[in-house]
């Protein structure tokens, strides 16, 4: 493994004198631009829809608090529920990640091995 | 029971400190703990004595407010797993600063973010080091004092991060989640068989607190309802602002980031996030009975003249099974204090040694193998002392639960923002990074240092030791400053950068992009 990251140390000192090093190579390349499209197309609405599902409990508990003090199962509140809720729908998102999360990994190791291999840098 | 848990660790460190040679085995364990290893290594971590103890106390007397702190603490893990983890593990080596560094110049931000790791960890550290003297002292009465409990603590810790790296310390955290882990669910369970196994009846019970308010009036409270310790008028934003104190500041925590260097690659590091949510999740989830089954078991009241919320865990096991259970469970809490010092004190050395010795004061050439660690291992003595020192100094009477407070506030206002616009942002550089650490680091201390924590004007019946200590009245209204010192951190981070250009940061960000988002040329693990 040692000699893969020397490798890459080499083609990138050979690749610095064009304007464009391995790194920007690859940046530019169509597998990597998916890359970061399947990312983000997973990541970004996750990430908006937690902290508004998280940020909802500490606004309606302050602002509302009548509402949320309803009773629902016998002396159990909606803020307790809620609350609890938090634990499940952070689960439920740690899950999915980790399924969408392997896609992402096919993708990057496509490219890693593309450029561990051309030594030369990286040659799309 | 203690001495137990003390000689096993002691076991652990001696067995580490044959297998730690070189600077990747000692700061990162040479890149083999394997997910769950790590997972619970990093739940360890992040159970702490305010956890454990702080959080069964505020819902023992403040009710559901308590339990927001729970749900905040999970949630948060949210921002390590899908922002940070993956991308610092492929870019980093051993600290934050690695991937600052990748693209900006290395000195003046490597000074910054090791200021910034070190009042960080410091403050966590303190706040710990009170929390274990205070148990101790009141666990064993008249036989130690405070100041005997805080030193014995402090080179407990210096031992297993000196000798033992960090390897001795992931297999300590280890030990300790998996026993404090079984006392909360042994704890838990016992409630339940209290109230016969019936949500109905404990939650009845909930609804209907008997106890002495601070007038020393008896009131009824129904301790579900929120607002017992959050109330208008600034309540609702002080709410908000310790939800994004807690939000983004685990994701600046150093020695939770740290942990994601231990781990072979970035799959490995999103599997220990992983394993921390499920452990982190079910331990907060748990604390509703310990919190609540302290307030309707226990009381208010008798807690209140039994040592204080902070003893509120302790006993309760007390009332449900007697002095052996009570003993146990403060073992337990003994050993989370031990256990999350000893994360403290390294990612705090590794800092100190990694990016200001070797890196700023000799511009990253290590002179002669093995000088690194051998600094860690010195600064590992220095900052054990000065904890153990300020911990003396700040005695029985400081408030534990806000030092923690404060440093969640700090990560999230210095370290959080320029972590994300470094692996983010193209135009960020130099001048960027150095005025947002400082901007958050000031700002997240100026606004604690006025805020009601530490300004109110006391009634004279208010004894001197537990006195603000700054009498007047509060110039910033919330005790948590996160609402507005988060946004300063970004807005000092996105103004510095403005002011310049830096074309090489620009340049090579595209490095930066490729590494952390697929892991070419990230640091490998060492085989032995």
């Amino acid at each position: 493994m040692a000699d893969a990251v020397k490798n890459l140390e080499v083609a990138e000192t050979a690749q610095s004198q064009d304007s464009l090093s391995m790194w920007d190579r690859i940046a530019a390349s169509k597998e990597f631009q998916d890359l970061m499209t399947t990312k983000r197309v997973f990541v970004v609405p996750a990430f908006v829809f937690f902290v508004v599902y998280y940020f909802a409990l500490p606004v309606l508990v302050g602002y509302a608090p009548e509402l949320m003090s309803r009773k629902v199962i016998g002396q159990v509140n909606l803020a307790y529920l809620f609350a609890l809720s938090q634990f499940f729908v952070a689960w439920l998102i740690a899950w999915l990640y980790m399924k969408a999360a392997n896609s992402f990994d096919r993708l990057a190791n496509d490219i890693v091995e593309r450029a561990e291999k051309g030594k030369k840098g990286w040659q799309p | 029971m203690f001495l137990v848990f003390i000689a096993i660790t002691l076991g652990i460190t001696y067995w580490a400190s044959k297998r730690s040679a070189g600077a990747s085995a000692y700061f990162a364990a040479s890149r083999q703990i394997k997910g769950w290893q790590n997972g619970i290594a990093v739940a360890g971590d992040y159970m702490s004595a305010a956890s454990f103890l702080g959080i069964a106390g505020i819902i023992a007397f403040q009710g559901y407010d308590g339990f927001l702190f729970s749900v905040g603490w999970l949630v948060a893990y949210l921002t390590v797993l899908l922002v940070i983890a993956e991308p610092l593990r492929n870019a980093g080596k051993y600290t934050m600063a690695d991937v600052l560094a990748y693209r900006l110049k290395p000195r003046p931000v490597r000074a910054m973010a090791s200021l910034s790791t070190l009042t960080v960890s410091t403050f966590y550290m303190i706040a710990q080091m009170v929390g274990a003297g205070a148990l101790v002292k009141l666990l064993l009465g008249n036989m130690v004092t405070y100041n005997q409990a805080v030193i014995a603590v402090g080179i407990l810790m210096i031992v297993y991060v000196v000798f033992g790296g960090m390897l001795a310390t992931t297999w300590v955290q280890i030990v300790k989640a998996v026993l404090l882990m079984a006392g909360t669910i042994l704890l838990s369970a016992l409630v339940m068989a209290h109230f016969h196994f019936s949500f109905g009846e404990f939650f009845r019970a909930i609804s209907q607190v008997t106890y002495h308010d601070a007038k020393g009036q008896l009131v009824v409270k129904d301790f579900l309802q929120p607002g017992l310790r959050y109330k208008p008028p600034y309540g609702p934003m002080d709410l908000i602002s310790l939800g994004l104190a807690l939000i983004f500041g685990t994701a600046g925590l150093p020695h939770i980031l740290v942990r994601f260097y231990t781990v072979p690659d970035a799959k490995t590091a999103r599997h220990s996030v992983v394993w921390a949510m499920v452990l982190i999740g079910s331990f907060y989830i748990m604390t509703t009975f310990l919190g609540f089954g302290a307030a309707t078991v226990v009381g208010p009241d008798y807690i209140k003249g039994h040592g204080g919320n902070n003893m509120s865990a302790p006993l309760l096991a007390q009332a449900l099974a007697g002095s052996i259970f009570f003993a146990f469970i403060s073992a337990i809490a003994f050993a989370t204090i031990l256990a999350v010092v000893a994360g403290l004190t390294i990612s705090a050395t590794t800092s100190f040694s990694h990016d200001f010795w070797t890196n700023v004061i000799h511009t990253g050439d290590e002179r002669k193998p093995g000088e690194e660690v051998l600094v860690a291992r010195i600064s590992a003595f220095v900052v054990g002392a000065v904890a153990i020192a300020i911990a003396i100094a700040l005695g029985l009477t400081a408030n534990v639960a806000f030092l923690v407070a404060l440093a969640f506030a700090v990560a999230a206002s210095a370290n959080l923002p320029v972590i994300v616009l470094s692996i983010f942002w193209r135009r960020f550089n130099t001048a960027g990074a150095v005025t947002g650490l400082a901007v958050g680091l000031l700002a997240s201390i100026g606004l604690i240092l006025v805020s009601p924590s530490l300004m109110a004007v006391d009634p004279p019946t208010v004894t001197r030791t537990a006195r603000h200590l700054i009498q007047a009245k509060a110039w910033f209204p919330l005790e948590n400053p996160g609402i507005l010192s988060i946004p300063l951190g970004f807005i000092g981070a996105f103004v510095g950068t403005m002011m310049s250009r830096e074309p090489t940061s620009e340049h090579k960000f595209n490095e930066l992009l490729v590494r952390a988002n697929t892991g070419l040329g990230a640091e490998k693990a060492t085989a032995h």
